[in-house]
């Protein structure tokens, strides 16, 4: 989708593709997994093989807030791709297509 | 060849937990091949990802592309066996040949707009250095894709049960899928993803394992009380990993072998890495790449060594087989380490991810193999020796058709790898000769204008052979030269620097040099300053510009390196 910044140029918005929200949702995925897993399903027999460390609680909860970080991030700074830079890139394309160039 | 334990010992035992988490990470793996075949428009889209993205994401693929199977798997294995001097192929055999390359090399590959490390070669020195460039690099990553593969499918094969041939298919069908989809961009965004699996992985089971030792104070109680004792606490002299039994050798030996020679001949001029940072979206972002790299690069080894020092006193298998002095005819070897720790320590839920993040990264370093390998194969080969002046698109359907050929090749290595092992690792070592003399060759050419065609070409191969000759001399082999350890490749990488460098200059000074107006941006002092710089480099905040980021990242290895001391 195009839209134009205060400033006028007009910028390309990269949408649904944003590497971070695609990490944030995998690891937010996670994180809830190993939670729950902590929480309800971690068996003691389980526990005693790291001396009573819960590991799935814990890294389940540091993912989620990794997850929770990465999506804030790609909500406050959305990628963007100015026009002029699009522009560019497609004449470049252009001129690669074009033979009589080394 | 590399998991000797019994498959009994480690099987793991995964419930449907693990495979729903593990399951969900290929969904997402294949979901950005689909997203990022939507933004692949030209050639330039498909081997450089249209040189747009941020250097965030490229400086973490940049070290995602190296956390393979032999990174991981090897690092830990040192780790268990020499302690702590294993941080040095981390701290002194990566992070300065980053630095370096931003600093200093990036602004004549992304300055002279080179579409990969061959093509400048070209540029440079013409077809004859370009041939033994493009097509050492090529055979080398076919290689390299295999022993990747073969390990990604020994690995299920090992912890899941599937059979060998299952895996192997499975585990290509889902690397080739992305990367012919989506060309460069797939495997970038996919090496972003999987490096934060592989920390989601790796870190809880550091912590959980440091806390079954009774955590850092513990760990070195027992790495003291240990064969090896002590001195596997402190990085320096590192005469275990050398093998050089002189302390002040062996600092030397580190320092120049592995910290200059061999890793900056790796580090910067391997296109596998530099391909990385290429396909950035300025001048700017391009030098920063390997330099934010160069963080995360310092702290990695927390994660993977210290795993593999804590399987060695607290994994009974591995710490027997340490006790006994890593016996030959053992079913257990260091390099079971890592799954070892994940068997004794992780629960369900965990271990899944932990699977995710092994598998995770074995695809990372073939995929960025494979996408290297397409590139140079299309660029450097098809276009320039077989088929000139074809439209774009062209290019861009040999590059998937050399992707396909080139996973087909890959599992063909695979399997030869799973039979004769030993082949492998030797050929493994041979092709980690063609990087030594290339540094000095690139490092000559870039800053003497003199420096002809001819020597070119001659520099490298003469190099090549002197690294050879001394590893075959080496214990390694014959056993005629007392080096052994890792000392014999350092020793070989140094030898092939020196000989590069002598013949380069011999030969230069007989042939006549190339005319200095076809060198602008490929020689220093033939290039005006501004070629290297960024129009909006005066807008850059002081986190953006590299010189003042790499000082940073200098200063911080330095104090790693006197914390360990």
């Amino acid at each position: 989708m195009s839209y134009s910044t205060p400033s006028g140029e007009n910028v390309h918005k990269a949408g649904a593709f944003d590497i971070r929200t695609f990490i944030a949702m995998l690891i937010g995925i996670y994180g809830v997994v190993l939670v729950v897993m902590g929480l309800f399903f971690t068996s003691d027999e389980e526990l005693a093989k790291a001396d009573d460390l819960n590991i799935n609680l814990w890294a389940g909860l540091g993912m989620v807030v990794l997850a929770a970080l990465f999506q804030a991030w790609a909500i406050w700074k959305p990628v963007v791709v100015p026009e002029h830079e699009r522009a560019e890139h497609d004449a470049r394309a252009r001129r690669d297509d074009d033979p009589t160039t080394p | 060849m590399i998991f000797a334990a019994t498959e009994q010992q480690l099987r793991l035992d995964a419930n449907w937990v693990d495979y729903l988490l593990v399951g969900i990470y290929f969904a997402f793996v294949l979901g950005i091949g689909i997203m990022a075949k939507r933004s692949v428009s030209s050639s330039l889209d498909f081997f450089l990802s249209g040189r747009s993205l941020p250097a965030w994401v490229t400086g973490l693929a940049f070290i995602s592309a190296n956390l393979g199977a032999v990174e991981i798997v090897g690092m830990s294995a040192n780790g268990a066996n020499y302690g702590i001097a294993t941080m040095h192929y981390f701290w002194i055999g990566a992070v300065p040949a980053m630095l370096f390359l931003g600093v200093v090399m990036m602004p004549f590959y992304y300055g002279s707009k080179v579409r990969s490390v061959p093509e400048f070669m070209r540029r440079r020195f013409g077809t004859g250095a370009h041939l033994v460039n493009a097509l050492s690099f090529a055979v080398a990553q076919l290689l390299i894709a295999g022993i990747n593969l073969y390990l990604l499918a020994s690995i299920v094969n090992v912890l899941l049960g599937w059979p060998l041939w299952i895996s192997l298919i499975i585990a290509a069908a889902i690397v080739l899928a992305y990367t012919a989809l989506g060309g460069l961009s797939a495997a970038i965004y996919n090496e972003v993803l999987q490096f934060f699996i592989i920390v989601a992985a790796l870190l809880p089971l550091t912590l959980v394992g440091l806390h079954k030792v009774g955590g850092w104070g513990g760990l070195k109680e027992q790495i003291g009380a240990s064969p090896g004792g002590p001195e596997q606490l402190s990085s320096w002299p590192g005469t275990a990993l050398s093998g050089f039994e002189s302390p002040v050798l062996s600092v030397i030996g580190i320092v120049f072998g592995l910290g200059f020679v061999l890793s900056f001949g790796y580090w910067t001029t391997n296109f596998v890495e530099v391909q990385r940072a290429m396909a950035s979206n300025s001048m700017s972002a391009a030098r920063r790449s390997p330099i934010i790299g160069a963080f995360p690069k310092m702290f990695i080894p927390f994660i993977v060594v210290i795993p593999g020092m804590i399987a060695a006193v607290a994994v009974n298998e591995v710490a027997q087989y340490k006790q006994a002095g890593a016996p030959a005819d053992s079913s257990v070897t260091y390099n079971d380490s890592i799954l070892f720790l994940m068997r004794d320590l992780l629960p369900n839920g965990m271990l899944g991810v932990a699977i995710a993040g092994l598998m995770a990264s074995f695809m990372a370093g073939m995929a960025a193999n494979i996408s290297a390998f397409n590139t140079v194969f299309s660029y450097d080969l098809w276009e320039t020796y077989v088929k000139k002046d074809k439209p774009d698109g062209y290019y861009t359907s040999v590059g998937r058709v050399a992707t396909v050929a080139a996973t087909v090749i890959a599992i063909g290595t695979a399997t030869f790898a799973a039979s004769y092992s030993n082949i492998m690792t030797y050929l493994q070592t041979l092709f980690g000769f063609f990087n030594a003399p290339l540094f000095a060759t690139f490092i000559l050419g870039m800053f003497w204008k003199r420096m002809t065609a001819t020597a070119g070409w001659a520099g490298l191969v003469a190099g090549t052979a002197g690294a050879v000759l001394v590893w075959v001399l080496s214990e390694d082999v014959l056993g005629v030269i007392g080096i052994g350890a890792q000392g014999g490749a350092f020793v070989a990488a140094a030898v092939a620097f020196v000989v590069d460098i002598i013949v380069s200059v011999a030969v230069s000074m007989a042939t006549r040099p190339k005319e200095e107006s076809s060198l602008r941006g490929l020689v220093y002092s033939l290039t005006p300053k501004d070629d290297f710089h960024d129009p909006d480099q005066r807008d850059l905040a002081w986190w953006q510009q590299p010189t003042k980021l790499a000082g940073i990242a200098l200063v911080l290895v330095i104090a790693l390196n006197l914390a360990f001391l």
